[in-house]
């Protein structure tokens, strides 16, 4: 198993928050694992974004140019990374505020509405939690026992009574993600 | 159980430090290596392992308290980006002058001037070179992951005292701000002064009630012949680190027809880069240098003489490693190319890949 | 090595009575200043401090670049060579790696004032327990003879031939003065040796801020107002006279800020 994970949207949105809880579930799972923030000219125009590989062997590059899976949560991140994904690949994204959705027919396209879910449920800062719930409904490459772990040594002791708010919204998140028609 | 950790390469040096019992670290921030600071004032080890840790008002200041620390026998270091390493090296070479052991850490970003806060390989001539005033060399560790980047410390302190001379880390933007997974090395105890005492008869640490004599710790000599005499010894100790600290990583190189050299984040990327290849069925392989000085230009030659048949220099500079590349090689024939991203860019395996097969083409080593 | 007190002339199996000698930790070097330099009579002091605080052991001391560059071959404790300026950096570290020392910087007008500005202001300003000797004699006496930030307005250096001007060359730095403003300052002292009762005055700030650095009481100045007749191109008596008339005039002797006793209180 190796999985290349592209995440990127808007600072704030918890991106590389998400990356990073991805990346300890996978050291929960005995993975080797890597995460890189944004680089070079990709850092410009207030997106952020971050490379996760998760692997069952050792890493070669963190730097990559091709996706297995993009994860997008605007526009400006769709633009850029929908050409990144390789052939045959997965693209998730959150359909709130994107007015020209993805155009590829050779990808596995889906869609979360976690803005929307996020802002019914009260608690924006979990909004990461339902886009990774979807990831992992498509991907089941670490289980939500490990999520959990993850959560728990990558969360600073006081945060951790956030941990059974982020645990529902992953699982309402893998109710919610939609194949795209 | 193993204690896996997942961190960043910057905060794992700060964890490193402290475990391997170092006596202080100074230092000024600058991007992209402030975690370094900012991850050592928050665990506090002078409540600990009473290690200081102090912001100086400049990088100047830093390497003079380095200096300083290292005159009394401590273990002590510091950590700086690129313009802040050119600030550093006048201390750098009164260090190697008076024969001081620290450790000093380059997470390198692009220049030059001001430049770019990104990371960026392009201070290979200075750190490898020398980069202050004088004959003298540090030994250059190259870490390229988070795990190196714990492993080098400690090694870059045994070094530095073994030699009494700075030891340099050579890191860049990329290791220092990824996170892998990491093995934090077991506490170790700081040396009390009575340890130091024994271990380190030059240290300045005042007479203390058993030695009569008084030390000096100083680079300046004025009269001729013990400057030079001071550096021929200086250069014994530079040849006996090429014969004996030469640390290389070589993948696939056995049969290979061409070879990549890169260290750092450009190692990471070239061994995939390897991988590609190798499905594809070209022989390529990678040299990985760990040491930079001393150079591993053993594997090259030794690589010549199986026969390769180009090389391929990958650096996040313009050309600078591979001036070492061609002189190991020492063929003039011998294709030696340079393949490079700078100002931040780092290059994608697929760019690196497209320049190897490139070179293979034009001498023939590809149809 | 000299660990004895050596005597100029032996008294003994004379009729003569020892009434003054070598300074215990003062080596038995010839000192390669020139002849009414106030850095021998400052080193004497210094040796004479350390030995009365019976300091002897602990003591640490960081030279700088300049005549006194090679102050370690005239005193017998540890010591550390800086580069030019650095010292307070160098000092800093040292003392709060090894709190139990003394730690010591002795520098000049040129390392301190000019290109060590910043490490003097900021390890000042942090309140490390470290004092620095500070000889101003207002000329770059190992370079010939130019300009220092110290010399006073128009004054003729090599650097300065028709006089030091304001509007070219800025004014005299009083640095004693600025660092009395800095909150991590514990004791600044203005002191000269040209006279019996200033040596006095000036071994007696010298010893209080060694006195500082050993009880950890913050940071200790004291600059001593001093002559460099090579550079002024003047005899040694005449040195004297000219520094009496002009130097102490913009640089006026005395403690400028001592709170010893206040932090000696709190501990």
């Amino acid at each position: 198993m190796k999985e290349e994970i592209i995440i990127a949207g808007f600072g704030g949105q918890g991106v590389l928050s998400m990356g990073k809880i991805l990346a300890y579930s996978g050291v929960m799972q005995g993975q080797e694992v890597s995460w890189i923030p944004s680089y070079g000219p990709e850092m410009r125009g207030g997106t952020a974004n971050v490379t996760v590989i998760l692997s069952d062997r050792k890493i070669s590059s963190p730097v990559l140019q091709e996706f297995d899976t993009g994860i997008v949560l605007n526009q400006q991140s769709l633009d850029k990374f929908e050409e990144s994904v390789k052939p045959g690949g997965t693209l998730l994204y959150d359909p709130n505020g994107i007015t020209r959705p993805p155009h590829r027919q050779d990808l596995a396209v889906y869609t979360i509405d976690a803005a929307v879910e996020a802002a019914r449920s009260g608690n924006a800062k979990v909004f990461n939690m339902f886009v990774l719930g979807a990831f992992l409904q498509i991907k089941p490459l670490v289980t939500i026992e490990n999520v959990i772990e993850g959560l728990r040594h990558s969360l600073p002791e006081r945060a951790h009574k956030m941990i059974p708010a982020n645990e529902a919204a992953l699982r309402r998140g893998m109710e919610l993600v939609k194949r795209a028609e | 159980m193993e204690d896996i950790k997942l961190m960043k390469g910057n905060e794992v040096l700060a964890y490193a430090a402290i475990r391997c019992g170092a006596d202080g670290y100074f230092g000024y921030p600058i991007t992209p290596q402030s975690e370094v600071l900012e991850t050592l004032t928050e665990l506090r080890p002078w409540e600990t392992t009473g290690m200081v840790v102090l912001q100086a008002e400049s990088e100047v200041a830093s390497i003079n308290m380095v200096y300083g620390g290292a005159s009394a026998g401590k273990r002590v270091m510091t950590s700086t980006s690129s313009p802040g390493l050119s600030l550093m090296c006048e201390g750098l070479s009164y260090l190697a002058g008076a024969e001081l052991p620290c450790v000093v850490i380059d997470v390198s970003r692009g220049g030059p001037g001001l430049g770019t806060i990104q990371a960026s390989q392009a201070d290979y001539f200075q750190v490898v070179k020398g980069g202050g005033h004088g004959d003298y060399r540090t030994p250059v560790l190259a870490p390229n992951s988070v795990q190196e980047m714990n492993d080098f410390v400690e090694l870059a302190f045994d070094l530095a005292f073994k030699y009494l001379n700075p030891v340099v880390i050579l890191a860049d933007g990329v290791i220092g701000q990824m996170m892998e997974k990491v093995k934090l090395s077991p506490q170790k105890p700081r040396r009390t002064e009575a340890q130091i005492r024994k271990e380190c008869p030059w240290a300045a640490l005042g007479k203390g009630s058993e030695r009569k004599a008084r030390n000096i710790v100083t680079s300046c000599y004025i009269d001729p012949e013990t400057m030079e005499r001071h550096n021929r010894k200086l250069q014994e100790k530079y040849d006996r680190m090429e014969r004996d600290e030469v640390r290389c990583e070589e993948i696939e190189t056995a049969d290979a027809e061409y070879i990549l050299v890169a260290y750092g984040v450009s190692s990471r990327i070239c061994a995939k880069v390897v991988e590609d290849a190798r499905s594809e069925g070209l022989r390529v392989g990678l040299i990985r240098p760990i040491t930079l000085f001393p150079f591993p230009a053993g594997a090259i030659r030794r690589a010549v003489e199986r026969g390769v048949r180009g090389f391929l220099s990958v650096e996040l500079s313009m050309g600078q490693m591979i001036e070492d590349v061609r002189s190991a090689a020492g063929d003039a024939r011998l294709p030696v190319r340079h393949f490079g991203r700078t100002g931040g860019i780092i290059h994608s395996p697929r760019e690196v890949y497209d320049a190897l097969k490139r070179l293979m083409t034009e001498t023939g080593g590809l149809q | 090595m000299m660990t004895e007190q050596t005597l100029l002339l032996d008294p003994a199996g004379t009729e003569a009575e020892k009434v003054h000698g070598r300074p215990r930790l003062l080596l038995d070097a010839t000192m390669h200043y020139c002849p009414g330099c106030s850095h021998g009579t400052v080193h004497r002091l210094v040796a004479e401090a350390i030995d009365e605080l019976e300091a002897e052991e602990q003591a640490i001391g960081i030279t700088p670049v300049g005549c006194a560059a090679f102050l370690y071959n005239y005193i017998d404790i540890d010591w550390v060579q800086a580069s030019h300026g650095r010292a307070p950096s160098v000092a800093t570290a040292m003392k709060r790696l090894c709190p139990d020392k003394l730690v010591f910087t002795y520098q000049g007008d040129g390392d301190l004032a000019a290109i060590g500005t910043a490490e003097a202001i900021h390890a000042a300003n942090r309140g490390d327990n470290i004092a620095i000797i500070f000889i101003n004699n207002a000329i770059y006496g190992m370079t010939g003879g130019q300009m220092a930030p110290t010399t006073l307005l128009g004054m003729k250096t090599a650097t300065t031939p028709m006089g030091r001007d304001a509007a070219l060359n800025g004014y005299p730095f009083k640095v004693a003065d600025m660092l009395t403003l800095l909150d991590g300052v514990t004791y600044v002292a203005r002191q000269s040796v040209d006279t019996p009762a200033h040596v006095r005055q000036a071994k007696k700030s010298i010893k209080k801020a060694f006195d500082n650095s050993i009880h950890n009481r913050g940071f200790s100045f004291v600059e001593i107002v001093a002559t460099c007749n090579s550079g002024w191109k003047m005899p040694p008596v005449a040195a004297n006279r000219w520094m009496e008339e002009n130097m102490h005039a913009v640089y006026p002797l005395g403690e400028l800020k001592d709170l010893a006793a206040q932090k000696a209180a709190q501990e």
